[in-house]
């Protein structure tokens, strides 16, 4: 996303040389012979220019399948609970910014914080798309200062730091110091064993030598060693064994040993193997940690972003933005066109249609009226609605769908990832072998005591998973940063795994298999299209953006008056030009129509219908014969009426459909095929599908799905297309067969050196060197990942 | 002998400073965004600050 930033510094020109097409701003088309798209982007333009941050547009460069920095109408958002006031007096904020393209971005909106007197810091960060806002004054100056960043065409979230990822951070960085304390032992340390190794010094010398390793190695392996250390202790007290457990009893011994050597006297000690290791072990799990991390950090950006504010009507008739979590049952909530409702409740005044598709999967609009139910989720396609939040219990839609997927997870079970499967059998192993070697020289044998240790020390360091602790880490950050490149969120770490052991994928339909908005059903008239197009351009109601989408890239019109649940009207040297309903388009008394549609009036022309209908997404129909290909079985189950999940299934060609389930029959459907012990794939994006997404093997949704469904889906894909999904196996099962040939790459090496370790022809240093060589090669073969995903 | 204690002391030290100066950039958050210092080195100064 952000790779191709640098580039962009060097591409100046682009922007000048199409000026007469596109917006100076946004980039977006623009009408022939203006400079810009529409009276937003014109003011951004004269801020910028006005505080002498020209040279953004030099330096900037767009991608197209970002959002384009065209300033919208602004969200009101409840900033104050998310501002934090500090001890010294100071305001904090922190944000998720939508609509960051490339270091230009961050530069123009550092600098134009900059130039705030109030502001004391003003910080992006570009990896978690985030801006970090610090402040002198009153608390309630945010909302200027958000409203000047949001003019220039950014969208502003207030975002709350959960105590999560606070944790998750503290282990994070915990981690890397421990990789850096290693680090540094393991080369000191080392550095004085070449020294003693070549020998040509006194024994005074010699121990002096020792006594500085030790002195070095010891504190550096209490600290860098605690993460496994604490793991392992755990496992024991549990009654279990994990991987920790050979590494830790591996280093300690190997110690312990050189330590009683150092106090000795002795020739030989091997604080530098102990160190080395703990070094390379740490890099597989700052690896590890990063990759899970990353998958975390998105997905809380996209909730971040998906989430509403509900406007709150106050008894003196002014509203009040809050938070979802702030409405109170008995609360009266204004719902605007085009806004999603926020709360389960009922309709007290107001006449419009809703578009439920994502909570009951219908896809048509259904009516509403004052005493109509209404859900969270739930879009409003008409005029403003006044809705009384219903009280909290558990007899609301959220509440039901929460309980089904409690009893889903629960189900699932715990997946036990590959690494630890091997673990389990790998470590009993290891120890048995060292134990027996041990016994053999000092019991059968009759070697000395130290001899038999020494000899025992290094099977356990030859046999150390440290190949194998890096084989997976090292795959999955490749794989997720891969992933998140093409626009796909890996939220859960297992998630890699498990797809690729996918044999059945079931699909939702409505905004899943078929587009999130209504499509434009027919041919219509090029050029009525393009007209009704350019005054849709100025308005957010879903039909008026259906339609634009229909007509690709065109200027929208000034002076575009909005009339609240009838429709757009301009007005021109011919007369008014009107897109709306068919009343407001000069048929009153026309019946409502069974599909939702849009008219067109011009002066002296007769009315043009604009018919919308659902419409499956463009590569839905590729999607599900590649997926056939790759020899799974794919099934859809719908909340739909059947005629248009037949309609749907036939035109993208699954046989095996089911329709007018209800969530709770969906998860039944789900849980029946993983009862057959199918692995499932589950793809679907309604709160209806959230409870069949966590009863899956592993879950799928796209960014336009519910929050609900997100927060459940292992995966969450961006973009108008499907092809994420078979993107997203194949990756999985690539990863899956390279983390295979690392396994077998380490274990291979384990056959091979642990023979020699046990004739006691392996000294520890040269396991150390052996194993670094291991651990290089599973790097190695891990990029290789990544090569051939590029080309 | 003494010579070689002074190189150790010194090589140590030299070591145990370059961990520090790393621990330090670790906790002042200069690893937070990789992507961002990247663009960052970019940036023009900005005149008026």
């Amino acid at each position: 996303m952000s790779v191709t930033a640098a580039g962009g510094f060097s591409s100046t020109t682009g922007v000048a040389a199409a000026a007469d097409a596109t917006c100076i701003h946004c980039g977006l088309p623009a009408a022939s012979g203006r400079r810009f798209c529409c009276p937003g982007c014109a003011a951004a333009y004269e801020t910028i220019q006005g505080l002498g941050l020209g040279q953004y547009y030099e330096q900037r460069v767009l991608d197209a399948a970002l959002r384009a920095p065209r300033p919208e109408p602004a969200e009101r958002w409840d900033l104050a609970r998310s501002v934090t006031t500090r001890p010294d007096g100071l305001h904090e904020l922190s944000l998720a910014i939508d609509g960051l393209q490339c270091g230009a971005c961050v530069w123009l909106i550092e600098s134009v914080l900059a130039r705030e007197p109030a502001v004391a810091q003003g910080r992006v960060n570009m990896t978690t798309r985030r801006l970090r806002l610090v402040w002198r004054g009153a608390a309630a100056d945010a909302e200027a200062l958000v409203a000047g960043i949001e003019r220039l065409g950014y969208r502003l979230v207030p975002f709350t730091v959960g105590a999560l990822t606070a944790a998750q951070d503290a282990t994070g960085r915990r981690l890397l110091r421990g990789l850096a304390v290693a680090g540094f032992a393991a080369g000191n340390v080392m550095f004085l064993s070449i020294g003693i190794w070549s020998g040509g010094m006194g024994p005074a010398t010699r121990d002096l030598l020792h006594w500085v390793s030790a002195l070095i190695a010891m504190p550096a392996i209490v600290y860098a060693g605690w993460p496994f250390f604490a793991s392992a202790l755990a496992a024991l007290r549990q009654g279990r064994t994990n991987m920790d457990v050979p590494i830790s009893i591996g280093v300690v011994l190997v110690t312990g040993m050189s330590l009683a050597e150092t106090i000795a006297g002795g020739a030989h000690t091997y604080f530098d193997s102990a160190v080395a290791l703990l070094f390379f072990l740490l890099i597989g799990r700052v690896l590890d940690h990063r990759a899970r991390g990353q998958a975390r950090a998105t997905a809380e950006q996209l909730l971040t972003l998906n989430a509403t504010d509900v406007a709150v009507l106050q008894p003196d008739g002014s509203t009040v933005r809050r938070g979802q979590q702030a409405v109170a049952p008995g609360d009266v909530i204004l719902v605007g066109l085009g806004e999603r409702i926020g709360v389960d409740g009922t309709v007290e005044r107001g006449v419009s249609s809703l578009d439920a598709s994502l909570v009951t999967g219908e896809s048509l609009p259904m009516p509403a009226a004052p005493g109509t139910q209404v859900f969270a989720g739930t879009l409003n396609l008409g005029a403003p609605l006044t809705v009384r939040a219903v009280a909290t219990g558990n007899a609301t839609l959220l509440a039901e769908c929460v309980r089904l997927i409690e009893v889903a997870e629960a189900r699932r079970g715990r997946f036990v990832v590959l690494a630890d499967r091997v673990a389990r059998r790998y470590a009993p192993a290891v120890h048995v072998c060292a134990l027996a070697t041990f016994l053999f020289w000092y019991v059968a044998w009759g070697a000395s005591l130290e001899a038999s240790l020494l000899t025992a020390a290094s099977v356990l360091i030859i046999t150390c998973p440290c190949a194998l602790a890096l084989a997976v880490p090292a795959v999955q950050v490749i794989a997720t940063s891969r992933l998140f490149q093409s626009g796909i969120l890996l939220k859960s770490a297992t998630a890699l795994e498990r797809l690729a052991e996918v044999d059945t994928v079931v699909f939702d339909k409505t905004g899943t298999l078929t587009e999130p908005v209504l499509g434009l059903q027919g041919a219509p008239d090029a050029a009525a299209l393009r007209v009704a197009a350019s005054l849709a351009a100025s308005s957010r109601h879903p039909l008026a953006r259906s339609l634009c989408s229909a007509a690709g890239p065109v200027p929208a019109a000034e002076d575009v008056v909005e009339h609240p649940g009838e429709g757009l009207s301009l007005a021109t040297e011919l007369g008014e030009i009107r897109l709306g309903s068919r009343a407001f388009c000069g048929d009153p008394g026309a019946p409502a129509a069974a599909t939702p549609e849009l008219w067109l009036a011009r002066p002296g022309v007769p009315a043009v219908r604009f018919a919308f209908d659902e419409s499956p997404r463009a590569d839905a129909a590729a999607v599900v014969a590649r997926l056939a290909a790759m020899r799974l079985a794919v099934r859809l189950v719908s909340g739909d009426r059947a005629e248009s999940v037949a309609r749907v299934a036939a035109a993208v060609g699954i046989a095996d459909w089911q329709a007018a389930r209800s969530p709770v029959e969906k998860v039944a459907a789900v849980e029946a095929l993983v009862a057959e012990g199918r692995k499932v794939l589950m793809v679907g994006d309604g709160l209806n599908d959230a409870p069949s997404l966590a009863a899956a093997s592993v879950s799928a949704s796209p960014t336009s799905a519910a929050d609900v469904s997100q927060t459940v889906a292992d995966v969450v894909f961006q973009g108008s297309r499907l092809g994420p999904v078979t993107a997203l196996l194949e990756t999985a099962r690539r990863a899956r067969s390279v983390m295979r040939q690392n396994l077998c790459l380490s274990i291979g090496y384990n056959v091979l050196m642990v023979p020699l370790a046990v004739a006691g022809l392996v000294t520890p240093w040269l396991a150390a060197a052996a194993m670094s060589s291991s651990s290089l090669l599973v790097m190695a073969n891990s990029f290789r990942l990544r090569a051939r995903a590029r080309g | 002998m003494t010579s070689i204690l002074y190189l150790l002391l010194l090589s140590l030290g030299l070591g145990a400073g370059g961990l520090a100066l790393f621990l330090w950039s670790l906790r002042s958050g200069q690893y937070d965004d990789m992507d961002g210092a990247a663009n960052r080195i970019l940036f023009d100064d900005d005149p008026k600050k």
